[in-house]
């Protein structure tokens, strides 16, 4: 078959017709090809990742790795136990949510539900500029401000140069537009109607937002808050310059404690070579990160499409 | 979570409530709560420019822009080599992201069958991929580059490594640009004789541009500030040349400025604040122009 075959119902360019022109063929092929591209790269993720994780697996058994508590590959008798570096992701992560949650949620109600027009205005370029920092900036900034000015000397809480809690609040910060903008979207989607009838049944604007607006809108809610957290699993720049160097279980806030990313990061800028277990050993964590994250990814968007269908 | 009792509860006593319910105490304090929580972010953004300026505008000089960095004399390197590496790459990243995300995002919005499962895969994918760890990115090119022979530290490497990073971005983007242009235009031109690729090609497209440019402008500004995936590729820190084309070495400035931020001297800390002013300049200059585009360009049908 010729040209642009049957296509969507709702375009009136996918007409389905023959084409006379091979030129038009091709360029067809092209853009379909483009379109693939997409899903070859989910394929080349997954063969790149599994070829040196296997090769690993074949020397470390997966039970090891992953109920292990000791990570130290550079030793003389190195040991993989990957929960350390699963730690230390899950503490810098939970931070992160602790923070990002109440701060993204109030300021997706506010601008949802509260905020005049003009004030939206100035306020959604805001969060959009505080989307647009990159992530090493946030890292620096945790580095030589959160740490030292904030933490210890307005907190007194004593840290040092590295902790899991400087690097989980700047990622807290980094992830708040995340959870703001889309739950905002899930609210501002939630129809005028239901509010109009909790006003008429004598709710006020507090009761109606809390009640009404909030539990329509929860799956999106939701969405948000779980693609913030795969964010926070997966980001590597705040959490390399400010967790820590160091793989061990981490069990406060204010130690120390290298994370997954931080992991892969380290190592791959340091001298490990090729074909070595150790330098494998990246592409296992990697393995681990991509899984986690995916699993995150596709409840998120799951959740999203069940708000986009309900309204 | 709201208990069954509770909503019994408050459903026992509704008339005192009403729009004049506004005014009670609970619900100022919630709007105070929730002003506070902006008032955080506002404050956070707020801090984290002025303590950066407040380092490093001293050391945004000459030297910054003309020289290469030193581990010796951290007081009088530069970001040379990262600036002219950012700019190279990012270059590399846009004429490689551009044309396969607009074409991709042009066969998905205009020609695919969203009734076909194959069609609806890719959908799912993009939007996986939009949120995989950037740097996944880099192990994904780093291995590419193993396979086909390609030396990892060079900037068609390091191009490679974020044009697949945004990508799902710029496709997801230009979906949303082509659908905003209304049925009627591709009908006039579908019943003046023009063939479906013709159609997009003079018209859905042109009408598109000012939306597709604002998220791929958005897109690069990302890829701009984005170190992860470039860690991948290994060497990159102590570049002393400027990149002189493809097959070059490089480094960029978010890959400098984590550099100069690990180490402990206060030289290098200075010199990663006045580099990180730079850098969110030219982020400042890239999403301005993303802005103009928009507000300028954009039809509103």
């Amino acid at each position: 078959m010729a040209g642009p075959r049957v296509g969507r119902p709702d375009r009136p360019t996918s007409v389905s017709r023959q084409s006379s022109r091979n030129g038009e063929r091709i360029a067809m092929l092209g853009l379909r090809g483009a379109a693939l591209l997409s899903i070859a790269i989910t394929v080349g993720i997954v063969i790149a990742l599994l070829g040196p994780a296997l090769e690993f697996f074949r020397q470390v058994p997966v039970m090891d790795f992953l109920s292990g508590t000791r990570w130290a590959p550079r030793f003389s008798n190195p040991t993989y136990g990957v929960l350390p570096l699963v730690t230390g992701t899950a503490w810098t992560t939970v931070i992160a949510l602790l923070l990002a949650i109440p701060f993204g949620l109030g300021a997706a109600v506010y601008l949802s539900e509260y905020a005049p027009t003009g004030v939206r205005k100035v306020l959604k370029p805001v969060l959009e500029l505080l989307a647009g920092v990159p992530s090493v900036v946030y890292g620096y900034f945790a580095l030589t401000f959160i740490a030292p000015d904030v933490l210890k000397g307005l907190l007194g809480i004593q840290v040092g140069t590295f902790s899991v809690l400087a690097a989980g609040i700047a990622l807290g910060i980094m992830i708040i537009p995340t959870v703001a903008s889309l739950s905002e979207d899930a609210m501002s989607a939630v129809p005028m109607a239901l509010r109009q009838g909790s006003f008429a049944l004598g709710a006020n604007k507090m009761r109606t937002t809390l009640r009404v607006v909030f539990p329509a809108a929860i799956s999106g809610i939701a969405a948000s808050v779980i693609l913030g957290l795969s964010r926070a699993v997966g980001e590597t720049m705040i959490v390399a310059l400010v967790a820590g160097t160091q793989a061990r279980m981490v069990t406060g806030a204010t130690q120390p404690g290298q994370t997954m990313t931080g992991f892969i990061a380290q190592t791959a800028t340091g001298e490990s070579t090729p074909g070595t277990i150790a330098f494998d050993s990246l592409y296992a964590v990697g393995l681990l990160l991509f899984v986690l994250t995916l699993i995150a990814n596709i409840i998120s968007i799951r959740l999203v499409r069940h708000f986009r269908e309900a309204y | 979570m709201v208990t069954i009792g509770a909503m019994v509860g408050t459903a026992v006593r509704p008339l005192r409530a009403g729009r004049h319910g506004d005014r009670s105490p609970a619900s100022i304090a919630f709007l105070v709560l929730l002003w506070i929580t902006l008032l955080f972010a506002i404050a956070a953004l707020a801090a984290l420019l002025i303590t950066s300026f407040i380092d490093g505008i001293d050391r945004v000089d000459g030297n910054l822009f003309t020289q290469y960095t030193s581990q010796l004399f951290p007081d009088r390197g530069g970001a040379r080599a990262a600036i002219l590496g950012s700019l190279w790459v990012i270059g590399t990243t846009a004429l490689l992201a551009i044309p396969l995300g607009v074409a991709a995002a042009v066969y998905l919005e205009e020609f695919a069958d969203p009734r076909r499962w194959y069609n609806r895969l890719i959908e799912v994918n993009l939007q996986n991929l939009a949120a995989v760890p950037a740097i996944i990115y880099g192990m994904l090119t780093a291995g590419l580059a193993l396979t086909i022979g390609l030396r990892r530290g060079v900037v068609l490497a390091g191009g490679i490594a974020l044009a697949l990073l945004i990508l799902p971005v710029i496709i997801i983007s230009g979906r949303e640009a082509l659908r905003a242009v209304p049925a009627e235009i591709r009908q006039g031109s579908l019943a003046l004789g023009a063939s479906p690729l013709r159609t997009v090609w003079h018209q859905t497209l042109p009408a598109a541009i000012p939306g597709v440019a604002t998220g791929t402008i958005l897109a690069l500004s990302r890829a701009l500030g984005e170190a992860a995936p470039l860690l991948l590729l290994g060497g990159l820190v102590f570049i002393t040349y400027d990149p002189d084309g493809l097959m070059s070495g490089f480094t960029t400035m978010p890959i400098q400025i984590f550099n100069w931020a690990s180490q402990p001297q206060a030289a290098f800390r200075t010199l990663a604040s006045a580099a990180i002013i730079v850098l969110l300049g030219m982020l400042l200059v890239m999403n301005a122009l993303a802005i103009v585009i928009r507000n300028r360009y954009q039809k509103r049908w």
